[in-house]
């Protein structure tokens, strides 16, 4: 009886959560690891024009010759998909990475500072906050010719605020401990109590926003390419594949739109797989869901 | 000599923890101040290590008002105290092995070259062996980091050193260490000590005076309410 007890206490903590955290791990690690590859290899090894226009083939469903089917101008749907897959991916990376280190340098200012200056910056970004941020964004890449670098500005923008916020938060947390009184009492500086105790401190959640980031980012530069405001037509990004697929899929024609569609899905639920291990090793305690 | 006149300080000026406590520390003095848990103890000595501002009151510092706290305070007031916390565990930045945290306070001010020597010279004094300074926090005791700060605390040479329940998490032989490597720092350079504690054996024993909270502070019972 008391066996039976025991065993289901400790049973809970038992391989069966840890065999799905690894399945996890691999899955994700193993999708990111194609996406990449693919993104890097395909073309410089497939030699072949993603602009080719063949009207002969166009709007083919899945064959050999063409895996991914053709457009409704007869391009090469996998290349245009791993093409597009390329623009995206620098946009999410570019913008996620310059959107960490604005938020990253305000949070940290309000938080290692505090007091008025705290209160004045964080009411600043609550104002920014107020405003839906496609709208924003669409905004700031209306004032621009179109190009990936207008994308990347409006994402990196209007997505700075979150990591101001979490950067914050955790700088007022490490202010109040010991070990920064300690360094006050050891005569440093602000900027050196900043840059040597409180940033290394909040790297990990940095980090870890940035890269939940990437996604995030390549789905507004699609939904912004998909409004037609984002990348110029003829350049292939998710967004105008799917923008230019539209027409077709009314017609019956799945494929131009389905195989963008999962060069979005897989590496983002890559992505989220991945920094969700990262989540829980930086901070077992904290399992909420994963924020895309 | 550090002198505190009716200094209420804490978290919310609508609830002070601590009511106007006045002590005084003679130069080379050891002083005890003896408390309850929770009755602002700790946030009597923060304010004396000019590590928290007060709501009310003075301080003085040989005779001088302060009037800056914290980071605002000139360097060479706020390094004049070597403070040792309670909980070594969060008082060590988690990422600095031993060494560089007795070695931080050094760098901090701009004396790099002093660092070897001064580490050698502390690590002995609170007996830490060189292996043990190349580990970082979570690697050693509560007992060992405990030395370390001690050692980083005394490393800047201070006049006064403020304890703050220095020793209330360790075992009866590494108090004995530590205190027995205070009281040489004392013998050696005239420091004063404020040694914050609730074990009045350990206060009487070790301090030249020992004063108990009531004396000192007025109870939160007393406040009008």
């Amino acid at each position: 009886m008391a066996d039976t007890t025991a065993g289901a206490v400790w049973r809970p903590h038992g391989t069966a959560r840890r065999s799905t955290h690894t399945l996890r791990l691999r899955v994700s690690a193993a999708l990111m690891g194609v996406t990449v590859l693919a993104v890097l290899l395909v073309p410089p090894l497939a030699q072949l024009d993603q602009q080719a226009v063949d009207l002969a083939a166009k709007l083919q469903p899945p064959t050999w010759a063409h895996p991914f089917g053709t457009d409704d101008v007869g391009r090469d749907l996998l290349l245009r998909c791993v093409y597009g897959l390329r623009v995206s991916l620098l946009v999410g990376v570019v913008a996620a990475l310059t959107a960490t280190v604005i938020g990253t340098a305000v949070g940290a200012t309000a938080g290692a500072l505090g007091g008025r200056t705290d209160r004045a910056v964080m009411r600043l970004v609550d104002a920014v906050a107020s405003v839906p941020h496609l709208l924003l964004g669409v905004f700031i890449v209306a004032m621009f010719r179109p190009g990936v670098w207008p994308v990347v500005i409006s994402v990196a923008l209007t997505h700075w605020l979150s990591t101001a916020r979490i950067v914050r938060a955790e700088i007022l947390s490490l202010r109040s401990r010991p070990c920064i009184d300690a360094a006050v009492s050891g005569g440093a500086s602000r900027w050196r109590v900043a840059v040597r105790h409180l940033l290394p401190g909040v790297l990990p959640q940095a980090g870890l926003a940035a890269v939940l980031m990437v996604p995030h980012a390549m789905w507004h530069e699609s939904a912004l390419s998909f409004l037609g405001l984002g990348l110029p037509t003829h350049t292939a990004s998710l967004g105008t594949l799917i923008q230019t697929a539209r027409g077709s899929l009314l017609a019956g024609d799945w494929w131009p739109t389905l195989f963008p569609g999962l060069f979005l899905v897989v590496p983002t639920l890559a992505v989220a797989g991945l920094a969700g291990v990262w989540r829980e090793r930086i901070n077992p305690r904290r399992r909420s869901e994963l924020m895309l | 000599m550090l002198e505190l006149r009716s200094v209420t300080a804490g978290y919310d000026r609508r609830a002070p923890v601590v009511r106007e406590a006045s002590l005084t520390l003679a130069p080379g003095q050891a002083l005890g101040l003896l408390g309850p848990s929770g009755c602002g103890k700790s946030t009597l000595a923060r304010v004396a290590a000019l590590l928290h501002r007060p709501d009310a009151g003075t301080l003085l510092l040989d005779g001088t008002p302060v009037r800056r706290w914290r980071h605002r305070a000139p360097r060479e007031q706020r390094t004049a105290f070597g403070v040792v916390f309670q909980q070594p565990r969060l008082a060590a930045d988690p990422r600095l092995r031993l060494a560089d945290l007795i070695a931080e306070p050094l760098r901090a001010t701009g004396r790099r070259d002093q660092i070897p020597g001064r580490v050698t010279e502390l690590a002995e004094a609170t007996g830490l062996t060189p292996d043990l300074l190349t580990r970082r926090p979570h690697e050693v005791s509560d007992g060992q980091l405990q030395r370390a700060c001690l050692a980083r605390a005394l490393v800047l040479r201070p006049r006064i050193l403020v304890c703050d329940e220095m020793t209330a998490m360790l075992d009866a032989s590494t108090t004995a260490a530590l205190v027995a490597a205070v009281e040489r720092y004392r013998r050696e350079t005239g420091a004063a000590l404020l040694a914050v504690g609730h074990d009045r054996t350990l206060l009487d024993r070790w301090c030249d005076r020992t004063l108990h909270w009531h004396e000192v502070a007025r109870s939160r019972a007393d406040a009008p309410t």
